[in-house]
């Protein structure tokens, strides 16, 4: 049964109605009212700048929050491949309906129907938001908009700008808050950290920061709080994620009483640069879209040490078409990557170290010839020969799956608010959209629906009823006492002045959860992870060594603190994956598989999400449940044969 | 196989804080994989550091993958290092050969302050932007995204100015001090679109008055070209100051009929 806090609050209606019928009901502030309210949103990508650009339009007062040095930076940036909306631009069969559709399945049927219709519906307002910021799309030569197809559909519904499209989406939302901060509508707070939430009579009063130029640590009330601050797959270490992503936002709302919600839903995407050797500090993508046009084999035979042009078409395995004829080299991420996984596990993987398979454009080379070839992905070959110092046009690439992106985040309801009545969470924060797995050129949707349509319209729904109603300023104590919690716990990084750096525990701890707690996961596996990260962290506590001062530029104290969250983090990564006894989407639990080693899920018991409270200790938080109802869809299992 | 690297010395930009006067202190790095980035290199070093109780050598870096604009290191005298278009983070120690010599120092500019070690303040190029480096179309009101059909090579265009990752090597590696590449890559992404006609002339001039407020002037050197890692084209400038000298006309002209 769902738990009494988890109400996800769907609006009454078929599932095509929910949302004009929430529109309807919902309570409104008039314009002149708006600039009483002050909403913090911490975050600058694609959820933080288009929520913060669009709150201001509308009259409110805003303060916006980034570590990073400009808005512009946020990890958005990197997306490369696309974004998908039902436009139905080519009359191949797309509708909103069939977005709804694909979201669902593609996440193994682990999301909120209300909430994805929802996500389906606003992805056509996106796209020309968007083209009317001026975001340079790639067109077609009449001039109309140009898409592509992408993994976990066979629809070309993704709209892209060369290799690029998050840094030209990013750019496009940056740019019109950055319009508002000309005209004074927002407060942007650059290089600082959100390092803790306040709640006051059970509300989200506001946020603490420190400076990370000063080391000032400061409070900020306001009258509801977003946070908009990405995803954790950096918990594993090595991830195609920015250096500085990390899990502290959510991790420390999670602490003051919001639920985390899946934690154990990670996607691992299959097309990265495989690890070249230990000093590696990140792994690079290699954007999905490239499985359009390139083929994924490894030799036949284990122990083939043959370069790729020596290899015979019939001693390679082009084992995604192989096992799945239908979808072929497009098969869905989670699906591609554990191919990939037993591939090099049977002795068949390619490369200095064996680590990796290949993903071959010849084919593409010669039925488009070069310059196609060049002109569609002619910027990620360039990035992977500076890498590698290997050309791919002549040597077929070689991929391995790294952690990516992460499905699970805050719990929110349909309003996207969390079980803290005022906090928000939006883009990859939250948990809400993307089920067990999240399909290609869904995230940068999913973040720009929540900001651009969909928060500007229920945080409204929350302040109207508190017009003229005072709320907490930072000098109420409830502030001073995190501020002085804040202040004592970057202190005690310092003072414990141990042996090893954080990044050192950090790299052993991501080794612990990539390997118990990554493509495929045991009860027996899960259990020992959970007895070697307390006992890491212990040592992290004891042992750790940050050298420097509190009071200027200190980047290993910043490390620190978000290796401390990603310890705690981890813990509840384990247990929920180890609660979690079925196989779903991007948790693949060995003991869970069929005759043809395909995820079984397990709907009698499972269709649920798992919701977990903070009690004080990781390994103690509870498991609440919110049940899953499946009104329009019908659950099946998910086949891309 | 990876192979290794052998003594490199490094000659490291350390500055306390703005206020410091900053000093360069040299570092050996014993071995180092051909394969790892220049900034695994720095990363190297820097637990080296702390294992020898020092301060780590702050730098800037965020994706290391030659999009977000966030490293910012002058390498041998040369912004974003040897390797042309690429930033720092994707230059590999491939590049180099055991035994170097490598200087390593911050971007030098005077609209740019150094807050620490090799990490300086840009936020002048953000200053730009809000002056008007933006269409203007609120949240919600936007027509259907085809309705304006846009000319592939048009949108291509604007596409190679967007592309622009607003690092500053140009302002860096100008001898002025200019951020005449940036803005002008900003202004062109915009004025090329039909979309960005309507705030054409507001916007080049707001821009590059703002622009004139922190930076230097251009003397037409071209080293900022050579150094942007997006290989954005000095094109871009001349049709900066070609929009800029008619917006200044135009808007007279609009002044003269109040
Ligand atoms: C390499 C790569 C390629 C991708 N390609 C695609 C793609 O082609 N299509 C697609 O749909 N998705 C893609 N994704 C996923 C997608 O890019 C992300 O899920 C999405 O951009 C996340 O946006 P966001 O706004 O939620 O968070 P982010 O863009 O990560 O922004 C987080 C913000 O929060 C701030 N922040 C975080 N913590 C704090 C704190 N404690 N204090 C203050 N500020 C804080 C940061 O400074 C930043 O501004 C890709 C992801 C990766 C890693
Ligand atoms: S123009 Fe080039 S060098 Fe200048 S900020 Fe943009 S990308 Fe960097
Ligand atoms: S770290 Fe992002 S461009 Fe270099």
């Amino acid at each position: 049964m769902t738990d009494s806090l988890l109400q996800s609050n769907t609006p009454a209606g078929s599932i095509a109605d929910k949302w004009d019928n929430y529109k309807a009901d919902m309570k409104l502030v008039n314009p002149n009212n708006k600039r009483k309210f002050k909403v913090l949103v911490v975050g600058s990508g694609l959820a933080g700048a288009s929520a913060a650009a669009s709150l201001a339009e509308l009259g409110y007062d805003v303060e916006v929050f980034t570590f990073h040095d400009s808005p512009r930076r946020a990890h958005s940036i990197a997306a490369q491949g696309g974004i998908n909306a039902a436009k139905n631009y080519r009359g191949d069969g797309d509708s909103v309906h069939r977005l709804f559709y694909d979201t669902i399945k593609g996440g193994d049927f682990r999301a909120r129907e209300g909430n994805v219709h929802r996500l389906a519906q606003v992805s056509v307002n996106i796209i020309d938001q968007m083209v009317a910021q001026g975001v340079p799309f790639a067109r077609e030569y009449g001039g109309l908009l140009d898409t592509r197809s992408f993994g976990g559909s066979q629809l070309q519904r993704t709209f892209y700008a060369r290799g690029q499209t998050g840094q030209q989406l990013l750019l496009g939302a940056y740019q019109q808050m950055a319009r508002q901060i000309g005209l004074g509508t927002v407060k942007l707070w650059n290089r600082v950290e959100l390092v803790d939430t306040v709640t006051v009579d059970g509300r989200c009063a506001g946020i603490v920061t420190r400076d990370l130029v000063t080391g000032e640590v400061r409070s900020h009330a306001g009258h509801a709080t977003v946070l908009c601050t990405g995803g954790y797959g950096n918990a594993f270490f090595l991830s195609t994620n920015a250096m500085n992503c990390n899990v502290t936002a959510a991790w420390r709302a999670h602490r003051k009483g919001a639920y985390f919600a899946n934690p154990c839903y990670t996607q691992i995407h299959p097309t990265c640069i495989p690890q070249a050797d230990d000093t590696q500090s990140k792994l690079t993508l290699m954007s999905g879209s490239l499985r359009n046009d390139g083929r994924v084999w490894v030799p036949l035979n284990a122990g083939d040490n043959r370069a790729a042009d020596e290899i015979p078409e019939a001693e390679r395995d082009y084992y995604l078409e192989r096992l799945y004829p239908s979808f072929g080299n497009l098969a869905p991420r989670d699906i591609s990557s554990r191919a990939a996984k037993r591939a090099v596990d049977s002795g068949r993987g390619v490369g200095p170290l064996k680590n990796g398979v290949y993903l071959d454009f010849s084919a593409a080379i010669s039925r488009l010839g070069k310059d196609v070839v060049k002109e569609r992905y002619g910027n990620l070959f360039d990035m992977y020969e500076r890498i590698t110092g290997e050309n791919p046009y002549d040597i077929p690439m070689r991929i391995y799956p790294a952690s990516h992106y992460t499905m699970g985040g805050l719990w929110v309801d349909y309003e996207l608010m969390t079980t803290i009545p005022g906090l928000y969470a939006a883009g990859e924060a939250n948990f809400s959209d993307h089920g067990a797995n999240r399909l290609g050129a869904s995230a940068l949707m999913q973040g720009l629906a929540d900001g651009y349509f969909v928060l500007p319209y229920t945080i409204g729904n929350y302040l109207a009823p508190m017009l003229n109603k005072p709320v907490p300023g930072t000098d109420h104590e409830a502030f001073k006492t995190a501020e002085n919690e804040a202040r004592g716990r970057f202190q005690t990084f310092l003072d414990i002045k141990g042996t090893r750096s954080p990044d050192h525990f950090h790299r052993e701890l991501g080794k612990i959860i990539w390997d118990r707690c990554g493509m495929e996961r045991t009860a027996e596996g899960l259990q020992q992870a959970l007895t070697d990260i307390p006992a890491l962290y212990d040592e992290f506590k004891t042992d750790l060594r940050v050298t420097g001062t509190g009071s200027s530029v200190n980047q290993t104290l910043e490390k620190a603190g978000r290796v401390d969250d990603f310890f705690q983090l981890g813990m509840l990564m384990c247990r929920d994956a180890l609660e979690r006894n079925e196989s779903c989407g991007g948790h693949f639990r060995a003991e869970y598989q069929d005759e043809e080693g395909e995820a079984q899920r397990d709907d009698d018991n499972f269709a649920h999400v798992a919701a977990w409270e903070f009690t004080g200790d990781p390994m103690k938080s509870n498991r609440h449940k919110e049940e899953l109802e499946f009104e329009t869809i019908h659950l099946a299992k998910r086949s891309y044969k | 196989m990876s192979n290794h690297l052998q003594n490199l010395n490094l000659k490291i930009w350390r500055q306390d804080g703005p206020a410091d006067g900053g000093r360069f202190e040299s570092y050996l790095v014993g071995s180092i994989s051909d394969e790892a980035s220049f900034l695994e290199l720095l990363d190297v070093l820097n637990e080296q550091l702390i294992g020898e109780g020092e301060d780590a050598i702050a730098f800037d870096h965020d994706c290391r993958e030659g999009i977000c604009g966030t490293c910012s290191l002058m390498i041998d005298g040369q912004a974003h290092g040897p390797q042309r278009g690429t930033a720092t983070c994707q230059l590999h120690m491939r590049k180099f050969a055991s035994g170097d010599t490598i200087v390593v120092e911050p971007w030098r500019a005077t609209a740019f302050p150094i807050l620490k070690d090799l990490m300086v303040d840009r936020s002048p190029l953000d200053r730009i932007v809000e002056a008007g480096g933006f269409i203007t179309a609120a949240t919600g009101g936007a027509p259907d995204a085809n309705i304006i059909p846009i000319p592939k090579p048009v949108a291509d265009a604007a596409m190679d100015a967007a592309e622009c990752i607003g690092c500053g090597a140009c302002v860096a590696a100008c001898p002025n001090g200019a951020a005449n590449l940036f803005t002008a890559a900003k202004v062109s992404h915009l004025n090329l679109l039909p979309q960005g006609q309507a705030e054409r002339w507001s916007r080049v001039e707001a821009m590059v008055e703002t622009m004139d407020e922190h930076f230097g002037s251009c003397t037409n050197h071209g080293e900022c070209e050579a150094a942007c890692p997006k290989s954005i084209s000095l094109d871009f400038i001349a049709l900066m100051h070609k929009d800029y000298r008619r917006a200044k006309v135009k808007n007279r002209k609009l002044i003269s009929q109040i």
